[in-house]
């Protein structure tokens, strides 16, 4: 379950729109309650690390980035609860290697990029046995 | 006093929803291995079949990966902290015509 206020989707909307026709990446922060629902209070953009050919299809966040930011939210009372990417000129459905790369526990915002204009943007979790995703938004 | 493990959220569902965790070691291999054995559920996401560190996880002390330090067998001291760092990745369909 994800809570995405109206701010953080027009937020990771203009990142998507912004980094077109590469992917763009970034943390969801926020925090989890006892039953496991996740809340975002609000995002974190970083680097796309791919390689500069790769990008138009892949992302990829350097662990430095990830600890600067988790020292962030936690500085602000939050947690990384999940990441969001683009998917230009793709439909904001995961693929088989977001897939393969996923984390459990975690909330995965995917916005589609058309023409370089946001388009459908859906959220997942992955499965407690790896073998898929379950939309959670 | 012990080491001090910093839990990410992707990994405390392993961990009895505990964001931090103690563990005593000399290494930072063996304080790992005595947090895995604390742990059972969270062994399989830190290590590979071969027992070696999965690739998408990363191990700092302080501000240091280990792996630009000692690696598994470099020193941890009482009172250090241990922070453990997901690397996230991921992309798009790759289409049959987009394959090497
Ligand atoms: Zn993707």
């Amino acid at each position: 379950m994800l809570s995405l206020n109206a701010e953080a989707i027009a937020a990771i909307r203009a990142e998507g729109e912004k980094a077109y026709p590469d992917e763009c990446c970034g943390f969801l922060c926020g925090d989890t309650d006892e039953k496991g629902g996740r809340r975002v209070e609000g995002i974190l953009p970083v680097a796309n690390a791919s390689e500069r050919e790769e990008k138009f299809h892949r992302f990829r966040i350097e662990p430095d980035d990830f600890l600067a930011a988790s020292r962030a939210a936690g500085a602000a009372g939050l947690d990384i609860i999940g990441f969001y990417h683009s998917h230009p000129d793709h439909p904001a459905v995961p693929s088989e290697y977001d897939l393969q790369l996923a984390l459990p526990c975690c909330s995965y915002v995917i916005v589609a990029v058309g023409k370089g204009m946001a388009e459908e943007l859906t959220s997942w979790e992955l499965s407690d046995d790896r073998s898929r995703f379950n939309q959670e938004l | 006093m012990a080491v001090t493990i910093l839990i990410p959220t992707a990994l405390r569902a392993f961990t009895g929803r505990q964001s931090q965790a103690q563990a005593d070691g000399k290494t930072v291999g063996e304080v790992l291995k005595a947090f895995a054995d604390a742990n059972p559920d969270v062994r399989q996401h830190l290590y590979d079949e071969n027992g070696e560190l999965r690739s998408f996880v990363n191990v700092y002390i302080g501000d240091v990966n280990i792996r630009n330090a000692g690696g598994l067998g470099g020193p941890i001291e009482d009172g250090d902290t241990l922070t453990l760092v997901p690397a996230i990745a991921g992309g798009v369909v790759c289409e049959p015509e987009q394959k090497p």
